[in-house]
């Protein structure tokens, strides 16, 4: 699986781009090099509510078949893009394409789109069988096949022979798989998916997120798919647009997001990297050493000489940190704030002085440091990203 | 003994006054009423206690009163026609004030709700003063049109409560399934308002059926509704006639509401069954 990810996922990585350049090609230049239009455009979209501004400049292609997902904490705009594909908002600015046909004047009954709430919203008063035909009936499909489909969406979402049921009659689980099948049914052109699993229990979201995932390949449907659930969305995208505050901080794959955050605010909703701020003291072409404000020197690969004096951000994700005697090059003295026990890891909280704390996540090997005990951790030079004193990834 | 047994004690007093005097308020609610239907079928020449004997001569009377019937007819159709329009209209403006923005809503909230709060009286005096502004004569639409303003605001708030409680997600759902806004009202918000619609109906033919004091200055000169009718029987003398004639106003006007409601439960169950995999 993971092979297929990467697999899929290579040919939009060109160059491992910041913010401002990943919008820019996604918008402009990837329709034709990817072969064919993309399911989905928006170009400088804005959106408004009134005098409130929720989406800003928001550019970003969709490669047909792909899984897209908008990750981003509350109130940063999420719904409102999806719902301005579907045609429940009107947006204020810039264009939307589906299927390279622009949709400003399509009223959404002819959009030809899925959507699954993450209140699953089935119609109560019908059965199962009248949910998922819905939109084949709207569409004139002959009754005969209207049965077919239907009962293939059912026992593609794994039920079958629950036509009869009411919605009412069903699990949250059970809900959340017709109203996937109610959405996938008549072949939209593509499936938007608002925080589909979050009104569902832990064990039940997890097995919905390969559900999806798998229902997704196997129908080659495009898919974008919302959610503030970092783990969701680094697990089930092709690409993820984070966005913050109305606009997109970085769009990539889930390991380019991972590992090289193009921003701060990427760095820190990703996954809680440590950010240590720190002004360069020396440079070349591939280092720079950097002085913390906490006190330590560490020398960390960069893109490109800096100016000595800059300021600037060193980012390590917890799990790039090595805590012992380990022999990596960078090494910071602390003491341990505090200790939590994972089973196969351990996380620490370690102070390193300057009012600093790091946080390390470790595989448990030998003894495990408590608090109060001194300790180093380290990481290497690569295991770094640099931001400028903007907050942005020095490239 | 104890101070809690004493307690219990007061305790037991103060709900045996409580139950008493319930019983006394709905003795005097129902008294009127119980008495009406008794005596309806009483044998004696006056409408009054003690009863002589059993006798269905009333109605039988009734039934050869030809004003009567007339009475019970126009009273009829016109709550009939006030019961369609005003449910029409009361769930079309329920569904707007709730789905849609737009300028001079909280005007219209509050002009449609303006009938049910200003005195009966002072509205029929209103619209008849307005219908000879413009010179037209009192007609049976004039007063169709009168109930139907009285109806509407009833039948507006219960279908605005129910239409609160339908959430947008399911229109949604239609339209991007593919059905235009009048289908996806027609398929999913219709019949989730279904209670709303029967309960708004059977509200507004009772109000038309029930309404004396605004019919008394809109209705055209020689017609008569079933109230308006009873008063001026009344004028007359009264004959134990009046008491059939009150048993057949409590019939309609409790049994119709009833006969929707056991309908609607019908309905309900009948979908039900139509879905043998039902747990319980
Ligand atoms: N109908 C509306 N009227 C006014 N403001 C709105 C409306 N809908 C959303 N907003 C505002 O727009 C911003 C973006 O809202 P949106 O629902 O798109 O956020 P979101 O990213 O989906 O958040 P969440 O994760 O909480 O669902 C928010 O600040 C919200 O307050
Ligand atoms: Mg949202």
């Amino acid at each position: 699986m993971p092979d297929k990810l990467t697999d899929q996922t290579s040919k939009p990585r060109p160059s491992p781009a910041g913010a401002s350049q990943a919008v820019a090609g996604s918008a402009a230049a990837r329709p034709g090099a990817e072969g064919g239009t993309p399911a989905v455009e928006f170009r400088d979209i804005d959106i408004a509510y009134g005098k409130f501004v929720a989406v800003r400049d928001f550019s970003l292609a969709i490669r047909r078949g792909s899984f897209v997902t908008l990750l981003g904490p509350s109130g940063c705009g999420k719904t409102t893009i999806l719902r301005s594909i579907a045609g429940l908002v009107d947006i204020s600015g810039g264009q939307i394409s589906i299927g390279g046909r622009r949709v400003d004047d399509v009223p959404i009954y002819k959009r030809n789109i899925g959507l699954v709430f993450q209140s699953y919203a089935l119609f109560p008063h019908k059965n199962v069988f009248d949910n998922v035909a819905f939109g084949l009936k709207y569409r004139n499909v002959p009754k005969a096949d209207i049965q077919r489909k239907v009962r293939q969406a059912l026992e593609m979402v794994r039920l079958p022979g629950s036509e009869k049921k009411l919605p009412s009659q069903l699990s949250g689980g059970q809900q959340q798989r017709i109203a996937l099948a109610r959405a996938i049914v008549f072949e939209p052109e593509v499936l938007l998916l608002d925080e589909p699993l979050s009104a569902l229990d832990a064990n039940m979201r997890e097995e919905m997120r390969v559900e999806i995932k798998k229902i997704q390949k196997e129908t080659g449907i495009t898919a974008i798919f919302v959610t503030h659930d970092q783990e969701e969305a680094l697990s089930m995208s092709d690409r993820i647009v984070v966005m913050n505050a109305g606009a997109v901080e970085q769009i990539g794959t889930p390991e380019e997001v991972y590992e090289t955050p193009a921003t701060a605010f990427v760095a820190d909703f990703l996954g809680k990297a440590n950010m240590l701020a720190g002004t360069v003291s020396a440079a070349d072409q591939q280092t720079a050493t950097v002085s913390l404000a906490a006190g330590q020197t560490v020398t960390v690969a960069s893109p490109r000489a800096l100016a000595p004096g800059a300021a600037v951000t060193v980012v390590v994700r917890p799990q790039k940190l090595a805590v012992g005697p380990a022999a990596t090059s960078n090494r910071l003295a602390g003491r341990v704030v505090s200790t939590s026990y994972l089973g196969s890891s351990a996380i620490y909280e370690v102070d390193i002085g300057g009012r600093t704390t790091i946080r390390a996540n470790t595989p448990i090997s030998g003894k495990i440091a408590r608090e109060g005990e001194a300790i180093d951790v380290g990481f290497g030079p690569a295991d770094c990203v640099l931001l400028d004193e903007n907050g942005s990834r020095i490239a | 003994m104890s101070a809690a047994a004493r307690g219990n004690r007061e305790g037991r007093w103060a709900w045996r006054l409580t139950g008493f005097v319930t019983l006394c308020v709905y003795i005097f609610l129902f008294a009127p009423i119980i008495a009406t239907v008794v005596l309806s079928f009483n044998a004696s020449m006056f409408g009054g206690f003690p009863m002589t004997g059993f006798s269905l001569q009333w109605y039988g009377k009734l039934l050869g009163n030809e004003q009567v019937l007339a009475a019970f007819r126009t009273s009829m159709w016109i709550a009939l026609v006030t019961a369609v329009i005003t449910t029409a209209v009361g769930v079309v403006t329920a569904y707007t004030l709730i789905r849609f923005e737009f300028r001079g809503k909280q005007m219209l909230n509050t002009l449609v709700i303006l009938p049910a709060l200003v005195p009966e009286t002072i509205l029929g005096v209103g619209l008849l003063v307005a219908i000879k502004a413009v010179d037209q004569p009192r007609t049976s639409l004039l007063l169709v049109l009168g109930h139907i303003l009285l109806a509407v605001p009833y039948v507006v708030l219960i279908a605005q409560a129910r239409m609160v409680g339908i959430r947008r997600v399911y229109e949604e759902a239609a339209l991007s399934l593919g059905a235009s806004r009048l289908a996806s009202f027609r398929e999913i918000t219709l019949p989730l308002l279904v209670p709303a619609v029967v309960a708004g109906a059977l509200l507004a033919f009772t109000i038309s059926f029930d309404n004396t004091s605004a019919s008394l200055f809109w209705r055209p000169a020689g017609v008569e509704t079933m109230p308006t009718q009873i008063l001026s029987m009344l004028k007359i003398s009264i004959s134990p006639e009046i008491n059939a004639l009150g048993t057949v106003m409590i019939l309609v006007t409790v049994g119709i509401p009833l006969i929707g409601g056991l309908l609607l439960q019908g309905l309900t169950r009948l979908r039900r069954r139509g879905n043998p995999e039902e747990k319980t």
